[in-house]
């Protein structure tokens, strides 16, 4: 028992709700939320910390033991995801103090932002699959009010699409956990995983884990990516950021959890559907990337690239795949979070969103550029930065499971990222200057700090690899062993 | 156009505090019996529901100037409140506790925080309710 664990969820959501009530007090708003998400950050690193002394973690709500209760279960995969989502939670916050109007500010931005980080974070600890769909929502009722603020157009259009696609696939999700309750008669995770694991995964289960499999992928955009790029590409700067570095991954985390713990009897079954899915990302989410100028649009394709990559792990599903998966995850969040704060700042400092619209930028701003050709690099998977070692276990782990053909189209789609991300580079940051810098609007002094985390982030994960691998090798471990994770819920405190 | 309805408004005047009860009943009900919060908040949503429709917005208005926003936002806090209360006693994130006591006039009853709680949960309904209501009727 350790209360610490909920306080990733349950900060944020106590601090959204305070928030309403200063509604007019910008300052503090923004003081309270930063201060959420820094105390997040230490205490997802301490509780990280106290699992590798102890375990897995698990926290019951009122006492109600499992599997009758529901609890939040902290493993070092979890928690790993909690830090990265805090850390870039507080940065996109810091870009958003110079960003975000302030009549959104007064019309309760931070507290939607701290209840959308509160669902993210509830997600990942969840230990009880309905409590899970609950988090879920949170979240998405977060992100409807976020892709909205800005109140244009277009974002009214899209955020029709993103809501109607997921009202739908939160549907199909409750009617899994409904046929699920039905054939094992628990929620809690754990309890599921090892009734499953008693009296085998038949046919029947099969096919809920496909259903299961149906929600996640349309939610974290395997496959069914169509509604995706519109949605993503919309919303203003610090939001779109979060969108593509967090909502995803939550969807990813869930197939992660579910066909690890739970569906994991049916391989040739299950995870070959993944695998299959997994590849037709790819190659849909490269061709995106290249075939479109408007620079969100190829951040958000390149937001699918990664979905595909990082599922190629689990579609394999060797020790070595899966941990390259995880780094690979981390890596993701963030350096997606910096990819769409230098779209972002690229459109707000020129006005313009095409590439070809936009040239010679690197005269007026050398450090959006360098920074920029940083994260494409890192993106590439270059060492020494950050996605190089997720990228070369990926690698190494299909080798191993024989899948050539996803090996290649992984491969392959990191070169279309890189095409994808150097065109941007050449045609908009080289050639000649066409806006002076009188006719730009200013960039402010909390967007480069902003974009500096994240760019020191990505090196220090990648230089870290070495520091990092005892908690990646953990949650490797517990996801490859269910076991481990079943007897920390259901076995005695 | 002015509508007489004097006869809705003399009966809406009487169900009110007929709704009003039957609120109060099912809130207290709800920790051990069909009830709750929830249904409790819904049905005294509705009685204020019924007040806005048989008179207008602006008279409700100026006899209860109330930000409903406000209470939804109180009632959430109250209602999480009491789940960070549980830590302050060193026990797990919204645990509940409830004892017997011995009070005048009324005899022995029992006190309970989940009261607290599914106060925080009315309180919380009744404001999404009226916000609702409030932001279509506004929606010209």
């Amino acid at each position: 028992m350790s209360n610490l664990i909920v306080m990733p969820m349950a900060l944020p959501v106590l601090f959204g709700i305070i928030l309403l009530f200063l509604r007019p007090y910008v300052k503090v708003q923004r003081g309270l939320s930063l201060l959420v998400f820094v105390a997040n950050i230490g205490i997802s690193a301490y509780v990280l910390h106290l699992i590798q002394q102890n375990g897995v973690l698990r926290l019951d709500f009122g006492g109600w033991e499992p599997p009758f209760g529901i609890l939040f279960v902290a493993d070092s995969f979890s928690m790993l995801l909690v830090l990265a989502a805090s850390i870039v939670a507080a940065v996109c916050l810091i870009y958003s103090f110079s960003s975000v109007e302030p009549s959104f500010e007064k019309n309760f931005y931070y507290s939607f932002v701290l209840f959308l980080i509160a669902g993210v974070n509830g997600s990942f600890l969840t230990g009880d699959i309905f409590n899970l769909f609950v988090c879920f929502e949170i979240m998405l009722l977060a992100s409807y009010v976020l892709i909205v603020f800005g109140g244009k157009k277009r974002q009214l259009r899209e955020s029709i699409k993103y809501v109607i696609v997921n009202v739908v696939s939160s549907w199909i999700f409750l009617v899994a956990i409904a046929y699920i309750y039905g054939s094992v008669g628990t929620l809690n995770m754990a309890h599921i995983a090892e009734r499953v694991a008693e009296n085998g995964q038949t046919a029947t289960l099969t096919v809920v884990s496909i259903v299961f499999l149906t929600v996640f992928a349309l939610k974290a955009g395997l496959f069914l990516y169509f509604w995706l790029p519109g949605s993503y590409s919309v919303p203003i700067t610090p939001v779109a950021a979060m969108f593509g570095a967090l909502l995803t991954k939550v969807g990813i985390y869930a197939m992660f959890r579910m066909f690890t713990l739970i569906f994991y009897h049916e391989p040739q079954m299950t995870h070959t559907i993944i695998g299959i899915l997994a590849g037709l990302t790819l190659i849909g989410g490269s061709i995106g990337a290249v075939a479109y100028k408007d620079l969100r649009l190829v951040a958000s394709y390149n937001v699918v690239i990664a979905v595909g990559f990082i599922l190629v792990g689990l579609a394999v599903a060797t020790p070595a795949a899966i941990e390259g998966s995880i780094y690979y995850l981390i890596h993701d969040i963030i350096i997606k979070a910096s990819l769409f704060l230098l779209v972002g700042t690229m459109i707000a400092v020129t006005g313009q969103t095409k590439m070809d619209e936009i040239s010679g930028l690197i005269k007026n701003h050398p450090l959006l550029g360098w920074l920029f050709f940083l994260t494409t690099l890192s993106l590439a998977g270059i060492p020494p930065l950050s996605g190089f070692i997720g990228k070369v276990l990926v690698g190494e782990g299909a080798v191993e499971g024989g899948a050539y053909v996803l090996l290649a189209l992984a491969f392959i789609s990191s070169i279309f990222v890189l095409y994808s991300l150097m065109r941007i580079f050449l045609t908009s940051f080289w050639g000649e200057t066409i806006i002076s810098k009188d006719e730009e609007a200013p960039a402010k002094k909390g967007w480069s700090v902003a974009m500096c985390i994240l760019a020191l982030g990505t090196i220090a994960l990648g230089l870290g690899a070495e520091s990092m691998s005892v908690y990646v090798q953990d949650a490797a471990e517990t996801l490859l062993n269910p076991q481990i994770y079943i007897d920390a819920v259901l076995g005695e405190n | 156009m002015k509508i007489n309805n004097i006869i809705l408004r003399t009966v809406a005047k009487l169900v009110f505090f007929i709704i009003l009860t039957l609120a109060v009943y099912l809130f207290f009900a709800g920790h051990n019996s069909p009830g709750g919060g929830f249904s409790g908040g819904l049905v005294l949503a509705s009685a204020l529901v019924l007040l806005f429709i048989v008179y207008d917005i602006e008279t409700i208005q100026k006899g209860l100037p109330i930000d409903f926003k406000l209470v939804a936002a109180f009632g959430a806090f109250l209602s999480v409140g009491t789940g960070f209360g549980a830590l302050v006693f060193g026990a797990n994130f919204l645990t509940q506790a409830f004892d017997y006591f011995d009070i005048p006039f009324f005899g022995e009853i029992e006190l309970t925080t989940v009261t607290i709680f599914e106060a925080g949960v009315a309180l919380a309904v009744v404001g999404v309710v009226v916000t609702i209501l409030l932001s279509i009727s506004e929606d010209e």
